[in-house]
């Protein structure tokens, strides 16, 4: 396909790249996930030192495998609505409108299957509407999830007439052990999702054309633009990623607990964001990993549980999440002014 | 006439704005059109249009004699319009690799991306075209941390990658030092040598007068005169342009 360009250059010698300027270059790459891992193996030294018993024990993992995927799972793929440059405050509600569908389809039709999969339809078109609004209208995604996060949790509560609905049904299903049922009586299966989560927003994010999009689109839309990217069609499935997602870990967690609360999502919202921001995506758009989110998933997830385990009360959790978020997010604002 | 591009009465307006009335452009075979005119005059949205990036209110739009209706940014570059635009069109963030193949990645037709081959396509550039010998700058090398010329090799090698057939360069100058734009002007002339057309836009008379074959001016949205380079001298062209300024005609 080339060109004039190649064949009349020289042919130069080239450099070796230095040590140095390829650890820069690492550095630079890297840096930020280091980073977030080092917070986290600070952190849980800090636990096992505190509590040795508590968390030297299989039954604690356990516990965090089983409850970290709720947030987890759409805190992956929020992580590409935020590199795109955009916001989304609604997922919580969308957990719960997937489960309306879900409760729905299966006291109409009595099919698990057909419910599971209307659940993540809704979830999904839930979420390209937020994307819908944000392209076609122009609305800043963050006023228009406002909007929709009121709207739908106030559709599941008029649909409800906010009763709750039992799931003991699902027990004993093919989807209940699928989703929420334990590995070998120990590894929830919420965890393995979480991991196939992660490595397909992985794949998206760095290996498909879809994610350097997402890149290119959170980075500098007119440039994208001009070259010719799909910026608009970019963010319409990002949102719709997350809906995806939600309605997934709303199903999830509903299930675990065998009962669906109307309520579902409400205590989501910050610590899902938290989880994206404290994994060093940047707010301003284009920059963000997987690795990162991942990581401080687990950082979120676990903090509650030590907090309690190393002897402070449960008045503690809060200042020390607030504390851990401000302390990494400044630390990385400075490490992003160094390694540039 | 063998024109690779040709416009035929392009209006467009934003709003109460008329940025374009009625223009006609065409660039030949081989030829380097200079455009020429103020700010705001409308270079830059009759270049957008040819571009694919704004849709004309009103006119056609011919390439190798083919009339073009469904010209978006995508279908330009199919056709072999490469742009380097004012802004530069980079994306800072991203690395080097990224910024070359912006918009039009290699990859399979999954949509998978081939990311060994654009790494090693770039290196190449680099080195070659580029001119970037210095080992401070790798294809995982962040834009950001390039200088202004640096900044605007990688807008014009990616242009230049893609085989293209008609160049457009958008005020290329803008920021570049002395000995940066010197080899700018050479690399315009390469394209003239490599049998292509370009069109280049720029402030400065003196630019475009040294490597255009023609001139094109625009004025508040018409074509307010065109020359032949070697039919004026530098001189007249830039009284031209002062009383174009002045009273909007020519004469």
């Amino acid at each position: 396909m080339t060109s004039q360009v190649e064949e009349k250059a020289p042919k130069p010698i080239p450099q070796k790249r230095s040590f140095r300027r390829s650890l820069t270059i690492f550095a630079r790459r890297y840096g930020m996930q280091i980073g977030i891992f080092f917070v986290f193996l600070v952190i849980w030294s800090i636990f096992i030192i505190g509590a040795p018993k508590t968390f030297l024990s299989r039954e604690i993992y356990a516990a965090f495998m089983s409850t970290i995927p709720f947030f987890a799972i759409m805190a992956l793929p929020l992580t590409m609505v935020v590199i795109a440059g955009e916001m989304d405050l609604s997922f919580g509600s969308i957990m719960a409108v997937g489960m309306l569908m879900f409760v729905g389809v299966f006291q109409l039709t009595g099919s698990v299957a057909l419910a599971a999969v209307f659940c993540l339809v809704a979830g999904f078109l839930a979420g390209l509407l937020n994307g819908a609004i944000v392209v076609l209208f122009g609305i800043p995604s963050l006023v228009a999830t406002i909007g929709t996060q009121f709207f739908w949790r106030g559709v599941v509560l008029v649909v409800t007439g906010a009763k709750p609905a039992s799931l003991v049904p699902i027990k004993g299903t093919f989807l209940h052990s699928g989703t929420v049922g334990r590995i070998a009586g120990y590894v929830p299966s919420q965890m393995i999702w979480t991991i196939v989560v992660a490595i397909l927003v992985w794949v998206l994010l760095n290996r498909h054309r879809f994610g350097a999009h997402v890149y290119l689109t959170g980075d500098n839309e007119d440039s994208a633009r001009l070259m010719g990217v799909n910026v608009d069609r970019t963010r319409m499935l990002v949102f719709a990623l997350v809906g995806l997602a939600a309605a997934f870990a709303g199903l999830v967690a509903s299930l675990e607990v065998n009962y669906f609360w109307v309520t579902l999502g409400e205590g989501y919202l910050l610590r899902t964001l938290a989880a994206v921001f404290l994994g060093g995506t940047s707010v301003f758009g284009g920059t963000g990993t997987v690795f990162g989110t991942f990581i401080a998933c687990f950082i979120i997830g676990t903090i509650e549980a030590g907090v309690v385990a190393i002897g402070l009360t449960g008045f503690w959790t809060q200042l020390i999440y607030g504390l851990i978020i401000v302390v990494s997010v400044a630390m990385q604002a400075i490490l992003r002014k160094r390694l540039a | 006439m063998d024109y690779i591009l040709e416009m035929r009465n392009i209006s467009k307006s934003f709003g109460d704005v008329h940025a374009l009335r009625d223009v006609d452009f065409a660039v030949e075979r081989n030829e380097v059109v200079g455009l020429l005119g103020d700010n705001g005059a409308g270079k830059s949205t009759l270049i957008k249009i040819v571009t694919g990036y704004y849709h004309p209110d009103s006119g056609e739009v011919y390439f190798n004699g083919k009339e073009v209706t469904d010209l978006s940014v995508a279908n330009a570059r199919k056709l072999g319009i490469e742009t380097v635009y004012q802004e530069r069109a980079l994306a800072v963030q991203q690395s080097l690799w990224r910024n070359i193949f912006m918009g039009r990645e290699l990859g399979n037709r999954y949509g998978f991306l081939d990311v060994n081959g654009m790494k090693t396509k770039t290196e190449k550039l680099m080195l070659g075209s580029m001119g970037f010998t210095s080992s401070a700058v790798a294809p995982e090398s962040v834009v950001e941390t390039f200088s202004g010329g640096e900044k605007q090799g990688v807008a014009i090698v990616r242009a230049l990658y893609f085989d293209a057939e008609l160049i457009i360069l958008d005020e290329p100058t803008m920021g570049l030092s002395l000995s940066e734009t010197r080899k700018l002007l050479n690399f315009v002339q390469d394209i003239k040598k490599a049998g292509k057309s370009a069109i280049f836009i720029d402030h400065n008379v003196f630019h475009v007068y040294s490597v255009a074959d023609r001139v094109v001016v625009i004025d508040r949205g018409r074509v307010a005169g065109e020359f032949m380079t070697e039919d004026i001298t530098l001189d007249e062209l830039m009284n031209k342009m002062y009383q174009v300024a002045q009273t909007g005609h020519m004469d």
